[in-house]
């Protein structure tokens, strides 16, 4: 499953991230490692970002970005 | 003594580093690799210390130029002693910059910043264990409130002066032996890093100290590749997420054993976001608190420039009647001065100033990234990111702080876009243009028109320039920062800081540009302008004389109405223009080359080229949009 198709308030666990360098960088320095467990805390509406908790702070991600992190549910 | 200051983002480094230094951290550059470091003499118990502010980083894996320069730095002489900010109510993930910091072995002191975060939280940490397990001191503060500022330094100050190098951090078993191995088989290495940092480095694949490394010894490369290789063998990934995962394991069993939950006090703040951000509710706040703001901006500002502008006018007649009525050009480069400065005061500060005071307010609630988060797919669909919204309503009140804004977009091609496209929003001075010329003589459905032609306009330059300077930035990744109350001296310091640059570099332009004018007036020099204009006019189906008001307008916008009057010898517009000549004249007014002011900050923020670029571009977009809505509306009239 992609963590953009996981229905708000889901907790998931990261697989993988299927992306480039510089952005696979940018998720690991904000803690988006795989098996870390991030929980959906809300879409934004019209094909916006999504909102996830990444032990405890809120982190938006574009859906492009969302798209490509493999996620499994618990 | 120097204090270096290094801490994730949003840990409040910078809230530290202006306590102690007054508000200068805003000036801090990091973008590419000219790395500027803000740094700041402080008085500290009858010593001068200087204190330097590191950008805020979330790691030092050095494989970006800016970081890379943060290590050199920090393990050079220069620096007596390091200060790690952590926001305590996070720190699991801020404890593995911690670790790379112990690993470059360096005299360090911990400030656990946001105690009172973490307390809302309830969370219990146990400081004297912490700084046992770090082997480093540990001082609990409230930057914000100015709390715990004090001990630190003074603990800072004391093992700066002993050069107290804290014992670097041990890793679990395969790792631990592979990097004794590496470290014995480096021997001496000539470095800025000690032999331990050098050897994780060497296996994180640090391309830049491997060739240094290698060039002295080329001999431990086969040692190195083999070491690479076992890692790969034994945890199944290369050496970099190996060691990455380590710290992080590391970090979490630290949180382990010194955080108790205690109970959660849930407040207003953590339902906020759910009214806030809202599918429906948070689009009415945001209009709702976007509208309150500029109401805000605007009644104030009115309520300060009539009788600012009434003092300076009494000003001017009090200078002629005084030269006894004379033209002559004293009197003339006077009147130049006095509009100059009147501009400055009476015009631009008040809306500049409760302007500035009201983006502070918004920014360190912490409300803006909500708005990016909000406006990200409507942005989308022009080809940029949700951040960009921010300048872009901002230019409505005013251009210049909507080029300050862009600040807030990390990508160079997201701020050239945002800036070009906000200098095409009508600004307040711009409003008074449309409203005076077009809805008083054509009414207010006309100029509404024109509003909507304008974002229509805007909308398609966004596509194309989107189109030509190639996307690099795949998303949004954006840290939402909790909601915090702003204090009263953060948010006066940053508005004072950023009106200063107003003061100092965009209102002595004003000055010499409207004593200029003054002289160009005395020397009759209007004919030659309206001359150089002609083409322009001519091919707007415009009287030569709007020459001399558009090149005015450069100056101030404002100046495009009020010396149109001048120019034409009658307020009494309908009698000399036709409708069609109304629209296109201020379709014009409205895009083209933004006023001098914003032309300085965009100078400043972005430099030269973009600055001419954008001037250009936006009299080239101007030229179609006005020939554009001549053809319409000679169809309509």
């Amino acid at each position: 499953m992609r963590l953009l198709e996981t229905p708000k308030g889901k907790t998931v666990r990261i697989i993988e991230f299927n992306g480039g360098k510089g952005v696979s960088f940018k998720l690991r320095q904000l803690g988006l490692t795989s098996g870390k467990e991030v929980k959906v805390l809300r879409h934004a509406p019209l094909g916006g970002p999504i909102m996830i908790d990444v032990e405890g702070r809120s982190i938006a991600l574009g859906r492009g970005i969302a798209a490509r992190i493999k996620v499994e549910m618990n | 003594m120097r204090i270096a200051l290094i801490g994730q983002p949003n840990s409040g480094k910078s809230t530290l580093f202006n306590q102690v230094a007054g508000y200068k951290a805003e000036t801090g550059n990091f973008i590419g690799t000219t790395v500027t470091f803000t740094e700041s003499n402080v008085r500290l118990l009858g010593d001068v210390v200087d204190v330097v502010d590191l950008p805020g980083t979330y790691s030092l894996a050095g494989s970006n130029p800016a970081e890379r320069e943060v290590i050199k730095y920090l393990t050079s002489k220069e620096v007596d002693v390091v200060i790690n900010v952590l926001d305590a109510s996070h720190l699991t993930h801020g404890l593995s910059l911690t670790i790379e910091l112990l690993e470059l072995e360096v005299p360090l002191v911990i400030a656990l910043n946001m105690m009172d975060e973490a307390d809302r939280l309830g969370l219990l940490i146990d400081i004297k264990q912490l700084e046992e397990i770090l082997d480093v001191p540990v001082i609990p503060m409230i930057a914000s409130k100015g709390r715990g500022i004090q001990p630190l330094f003074v603990k800072a100050n004391q093992i700066g002066q002993n050069n107290r190098i804290p014992s670097h951090p041990h890793y679990s078993g395969g790792i631990e032996e592979l990097l004794e191995l590496l470290e014995y088989k480096l021997g001496e290495v000539q470095s800025h890093l000690r032999t331990r940092a050098l050897a994780i480095k060497l296996l994180e694949g640090d391309k830049a100290i491997i060739n240094d490394v290698l060039s002295q010894k080329p001999e431990i490369e086969p040692d190195l590749k083999s070491l690479q290789k076992a890692l790969l063998h034994q945890y199944g990934k290369s050496a970099e997420w190996v060691i990455e995962d380590a710290r992080s394991n590391k970090a979490h069993s630290i949180v382990e054993r010194i955080i108790q939950q205690g109970k959660r006090r849930i407040s207003m703040r953590d339902r906020l976001d759910d009214i806030l951000l809202h599918p429906f509710w948070g689009y009415i706040f945001l209009i709702a608190i976007l509208y309150f703001f500029f109401q805000l901006v605007y009644s104030f500002g009115g309520w300060l420039e009539t009788p600012l502008m009434a003092l300076f006018n009494g000003f001017e007649v009090w200078v002629m009647t005084f030269f006894g009525g004379s033209q002559g050009l004293i009197v003339q480069v006077l009147i130049g001065l006095i509009q100059g400065i009147a501009g400055g005061i009476a015009i631009v500060l008040p809306y500049l100033a409760p302007f500035l005071i009201g983006l502070g307010i918004l920014e360190d609630i912490g409300y803006l990234p909500r708005v990016a988060f909000l406006m990200d797919s409507l942005m989308h669909k022009l080809g940029l990111h949700g951040k960009s919204i921010v300048p872009f309503i901002l230019g409505f009140g005013c251009n210049v702080p909507a080029i300050m804004s862009t600040r807030i977009l990390e990508d160079k091609r997201e701020r050239y876009i945002s800036a070009a496209l906000s200098t095409m929003v009508p600004c307040a001075a711009r409003l008074a243009v449309i409203f005076g010329l077009v809805a008083f003589y054509l009414g207010p459905i006309v100029a509404l028109g024109i509003y909507l032609f304008n974002l229509f306009v805007i909308a398609i330059t966004a596509k194309i320039l989107s189109k030509i300077v190639p996307e690099t930035s795949p998303g949004l990744i954006l840290e939402m920062p909790v909601y915090r109350i702003p204090t009263l001296r953060t948010i006066s310091n940053k508005a004072w800081w950023r009106i200063r640059e107003f003061i100092l570099e965009a209102w002595p332009l004003l000055i010499v540009g409207s004593v200029v004018l003054a002289l160009f007036n005395y020397f009759n020099i209007s004919i030659y302008l309206n001359v150089l204009v002609r083409p322009l006019s001519l091919l707007l189906g415009l009287p030569r004389e709007v020459g001399v008001p558009l090149i005015f307008g450069i100056l101030r916008k404002e100046l495009s109405l009020v010396m149109l009057g001048q120019a034409l010898g009658t307020m009494e517009f309908s009698q000399v223009l036709t409708s069609v000549q109304m629209i296109t004249y201020t379709v014009f007014v409205v895009f083209y080359m933004p006023c001098m002011a914003t032309m300085v900050v965009i100078r400043r923020e972005l430099g030269r080229r973009a600055m001419w670029h954008i001037a250009g571009l936006t009299t080239l977009i101007a030229t179609v949009a006005a020939l554009l809505s001549r053809g319409v509306s000679e169809l309509i009239f």
